[in-house]
């Protein structure tokens, strides 16, 4: 692996300890999502990265699109009940 | 402040256990015996370019049953835990809020883009990265956002629960069919290899992929249906 690629994995594994760390400590619950669905996404390029893009692909189309989704919608139902 | 401390005691060794996982790593010169088997006859046995559709499909396809197996059953069990939770199905319709514009129009144009491109995953699984597994997670969140953009809107629970269960039968009579004819359970010799790179190449791997496709994309609908249609759970 060269050196850029190793920069460059450097650089998004800690982009991905900052998304994590945003999740958490943040006090917006769409923040916290939208933080938790970057997570998933710049796992995905890091599997990229490594040459994996078979599991890079189901990383993006499950971890970060489906759950990010899938968040989303239970909090607009959520609010849906709320309001009744 | 005792569980701060306990979380960060937990973390520490957490995150011990990783230094010691990666101090001594050392990435391998060549490949191991069985990684070097798959390289060297990726292309005289199972004839796909793709090494790892090759073996999903076909050397561990008895895995890939499996998972596709928990993930009916993750999503029998979802559906059964909401039914029961369920108010009266089939009164809702006027309560939802209108979703907006934007998404309605978006959802409209990108909708068919999403399940064409899940499509074109399935259908390449054996040439280029993807695969059924993949491609039927891209036609699930085409699902979704349909759902997302047009909340009153409802697939048929029949055709789903009808598309889930033909798949998978198909899938177990295919690597029935490999016992029979080739080498064993989901041997991909029963159709011929075709020349190597094509699309209609690589004996069942392009079938079990589009099997394998509609079965995991009718799972996560048939999970995403019941959590949209549980009403004041």
């Amino acid at each position: 692996m060269s050196t850029l690629m190793q920069g460059l994995g450097l650089v998004i594994a800690l982009a991905t300890i900052g998304a994590a760390t945003l999740a958490i400590l943040t006090r917006s619950t769409v923040t916290a999502v939208l933080a938790a669905g970057l997570v998933s996404l710049l796992a995905s390029v890091l599997f990229v990265v490594l040459a994996a893009p078979d599991v890079a692909m189901t990383e993006a189309a499950i971890g970060s699109g489906l759950t990010t989704f899938l968040f989303f919608f239970v909090m607009g139902r959520i609010r849906r009940e709320s309001e009744k | 402040m005792i569980p701060k401390v306990l979380i960060s005691v937990l973390l520490l060794l957490l995150g011990y256990a990783f230094w010691t996982l990666s101090v001594g790593y050392a990435p391998d010169t060549e490949l191991n015996r069985t990684a070097a088997y798959y390289a060297a006859n990726a292309e005289s046995e199972v004839g796909a370019p793709n090494i790892v559709t090759g073996i999903i499909v076909t050397w561990r396809g008895l895995d890939t049953l499996g998972e596709v197996t928990v993930l009916f059953l993750t999503s029998a069990i979802i559906a059964l835990v909401l039914s029961q939770s369920g108010g009266p199905s089939g009164v809702s319709g006027a309560d939802f809020l209108p979703s907006g514009e934007l998404l309605t129009t978006g959802a409209r144009m990108l909708v068919p883009l999403i399940v064409l491109f899940g499509a074109y995953v399935i259908m390449n699984g054996h040439l280029t990265p993807g695969g059924g597994f993949q491609g039927g997670a891209i036609l699930a969140s085409g699902v979704l956002m349909a759902l997302l953009a047009e909340p009153t809107r409802r697939f048929g629970h029949t055709a789903i629960l009808r598309i889930e269960s033909l798949s998978g039968s198909f899938y177990v009579l295919i690597g029935l069919a490999g016992m029979a004819i080739a080498g064993g359970f989901l041997d991909n010799g029963i159709l011929p290899l075709g020349q190597f790179g094509t699309m209609l190449s690589a004996g069942a791997i392009p079938l079990i992929s589009v099997l394998i496709g509609l079965k995991v994309g009718a799972e996560f609908s048939s999970i995403l249906q019941s959590l949209h249609e549980t009403e004041d759970a």
